[in-house]
């Protein structure tokens, strides 16, 4: 008993911490404890929009960006059909099973209209079956696997896939740099950097490049790959796909030109992220290439529009992500505004039917197999951000 | 044909070399956690897993006073001194009040520290990993012999670690302190009639490990350019496996555990498939638990009935 009596005042003081961590929440997760009216359908006066990112974690400026973007966004289309928008932000912490339970908590308990959401491939895909059986749309901004989409007529996406970013790439090191030799680092946590390696193994072989065999590997919250650079260092390549997200590879571009490695690296969009620079530090970014959705440079009065306003609203360069999902939230705007009926078949039907959508990522056509044919452009990482290279077209 | 297997031997070599030293530095760094978990376990029989949470907290402090302008001789001792304040007031507040709770509580406590301290580290200072201060010049500087790349960041982990574990060793065998310390891990009872404060030897203690933590942060945050809330789990589960194949509770032990582990670890990664790294680096675990339950160092005492 006494012990219980010593436990009371710490367990007081934990939830008094507890409480005041939970203050300091952005305010987007005080929808928590709002309780649904009642169990009726969707809500009439408003539209609700569920969000799943990783505000948190790893990735967490994915999700921030991208939030930034829709934010900016909304303000921008105001009330659609007399009705307001609300948005709910979920944070996934860049981890599939928290992505799964947020989707489950915005058709539940939120009852939203639609789901935007979420960005890394693997989060994503681990929400989208539990959309498709609800039958609630689910569209993605920015995850480019080629299998989100095929989960069923629910889920959609405005971004390209990585069956064209990984060729874009794959063409870039054998024709523009003339690279034979090439080593693949895969994340093997990730759905996205395993599809991204296939493709881009496919092609390349396809051009008439080698790849080394053999398993090149490291895993999510990985921080040393020395030793593994060490054994990419002794196959002898002329330069390394390495497909991840930022905060590995950022990390690992340090480690290897601490290991006297000097070859370039090239990545995908996920290395696309304000903070690789700051990792990778002034050396190691240097000299590298990745395919990405838009660059702040592009000269087009839209864009520029665009980069001016971000940086006005979060006094930051916008990446990838945010350019995703400000257009991402527009599309949804435009397809709530063309739905037949509110519901969710209804928000589908428009949704898939999207057609030449000018946005800031380019022109958004959502195709028979719910994606969205779009250009990449190819960016060079230098200390002073991405600088723009080529823009391919699809 | 004859030049060509020797040049792979020389090449062998400098793969061999440069598995060991990432070994070697990584395992000092999970020497320098390990030792405050076998310290603490040694003293109150406690697994602390809010220790790897010293080690993140650690990291930040230097991280911010390098920020601010301060030279790396008085940012690092701030953040041994830091995270050992910390750990002082952790084990007041949470740990000394249910110390005679038994174990199970004792542990599940440890476990919900270290889950707030990740969490409150996410909300005030941000999820995203943030890149640390440059330092110094002679911070990235890679020295080349041979084939063999050896970055000063390297060196200075590995004698920092090194001149630590000197004067560890010196605090416990041949200071007041340390008989005191040695003598409340032996008999707590025995050691308070005897004169002993043993809450201040037990508060002593925390600060000692959480210290030692709190260094290898700073060091790991130069080494990898990075510090972020959650750094703190992954190195702290290490540790604690380190800890536990050297035999916990003995300081040396913890010592070999890490460095055993980190050269393990870097060598599956450098000779056979990344993928398995962890596998075999726990398979080896349990492995060396078959054959000594006690662990590396561990004496095997029977149990009194």
């Amino acid at each position: 008993m006494k012990a219980m009596t010593k436990l009371i005042p710490l367990i007081a003081v934990f939830a008094a911490l507890a409480m005041f961590s939970q203050g300091c929440k952005k305010e987007e997760s005080k929808t928590m404890t709002e309780a649904p009216a009642a169990k009726a359908a969707l809500s009439a006066t408003e539209i609700v929009l569920g969000a799943v990112f990783p505000m948190t974690g790893p990735i967490a400026t994915y999700g921030q960006e991208s939030v930034n973007g829709m934010k900016m966004a909304l303000k921008k289309i105001g009330d659609i059909k007399g009705k307001k928008i609300r948005l709910i932000v979920e944070d996934n912490k860049g981890e599939p099973n928290e992505s799964a339970n947020a989707v489950r908590k915005l058709i539940d308990i939120d009852k939203v209209h639609a789901i935007v959401g979420s960005v890394a491939s693997s989060n994503t895909l681990a929400g989208a079956p539990i959309a498709q059986q609800s039958k609630v749309p689910l569209m993605t901004p920015a995850s480019t696997n080629e299998t989100v989409t095929q989960t069923g007529d629910y889920i959609s996406r405005t971004c390209f896939t990585d069956a064209f970013q990984g060729v874009v790439m794959a063409k870039f090191a054998y024709e523009t740099l003339g690279k034979k030799k090439a080593v693949i680092i895969v994340d093997n946590s990730s759905d996205y950097s395993k599809g991204l390696a296939s493709v881009f193994t496919k092609k390349f072989k396809e051009l008439g490049g080698t790849i080394v065999d053999g398993s090149f590997t490291y895993v999510q919250k990985d921080t040393d790959f020395r030793s593994l650079l060490r054994k990419v260092k002794r196959e002898g390549p002329d330069v390394i796909w390495l497909p991840g997200y930022y905060t590995e590879v950022g990390l690992m571009l340090n480690q290897a030109r601490q290991m006297g490695i000097n070859l370039p690296f090239l990545g995908g969009d996920g290395w696309d992220s304000p903070k690789l620079q700051e990792l990778a530090g002034a050396e190691g970014i240097k000299g590298n290439y990745i395919s990405s959705h838009f660059s702040p440079d592009d000269v087009d009065p839209a864009v520029q529009g665009f980069v001016k306003e971000y940086v006005d609203t979060y006094g930051q360069k916008p990446g990838a992500m945010a350019a995703l999902g400000y257009d991402g939230v527009l599309v949804m705007a435009d397809a709530l505004k063309r739905a037949p009926t509110m519901d969710h078949a209804g928000i589908r039907d428009a949704l898939n039917s999207t057609k030449d959508f000018i946005g800031i990522t380019g022109s958004i056509t959502i195709d028979e197999n719910r994606n969205a044919r779009k250009a990449a452009v190819v960016l060079e990482t230098t200390a002073k951000g991405m600088k723009f290279k080529q823009k391919v077209n699809p | 044909m004859s030049t060509g297997t020797e040049s792979d031997f020389v090449y062998f070599l400098y793969d061999l070399a440069t598995y060991l030293l990432n070994g070697i530095t990584q395992g000092s760094v999970y020497a320098l956690v390990a030792l405050g978990y076998t310290m603490v376990y040694g003293i109150i029989k406690l697994i602390n897993f809010a220790h790897g949470e010293f080690y993140m907290i650690g990291a930040f402090i230097g991280f911010f006073c390098i920020r601010s302008g301060m030279p790396l001789w008085m940012a690092f001792p701030c953040a041994m001194i830091g995270s050992g304040m910390v750990a002082v007031i952790i084990e007041r507040i949470v740990y000394r009040p249910i110390r005679y709770a038994g174990r199970i509580p004792a542990l599940i406590t440890a476990l919900g520290t270290s889950l707030f301290f990740q969490y409150f580290g996410q909300n005030t200072l941000g999820a995203d990993p943030k890149a640390f201060p440059k330092v110094t010049d002679f911070e990235n500087k890679t020295y080349q012999f041979g084939e063999l790349f050896v970055s000063t960041n390297q060196i200075v982990i590995i004698s920092t670690t090194f001149i630590l574990m000197v004067f560890l060793y010196w605090l416990v065998n041949h200071t007041r302190t340390g008989k005191a310390m040695r003598a409340t891990s032996f008999d707590k009872n025995a050691a308070e009639l005897m004169g002993i404060d043993t809450n201040k030897i037990i508060s002593f203690t925390f600060f000692v490990g959480a210290s030692l933590a709190g260094a290898a942060g700073v060091l790991v945050g130069m080494y990898y350019n990075t510090v972020e809330p959650m750094m703190g789990l992954i190195p702290g589960l290490k540790a604690f496996v380190a800890a536990v194949l050297g035999g916990i509770g003995i300081i040396p032990g913890a010592v070999l555990g890490g460095l055993v582990l980190g050269i393990a670890e870097n060598l599956v990664v450098g000779f056979w498939v990344s993928t398995y790294r962890d596998a075999i680096a726990f398979g080896i675990l349990i492995l060396i638990l078959l054959l000594k339950p006690a662990g590396l160092l561990g004496k095997n005492r029977k149990e009194k009935v």
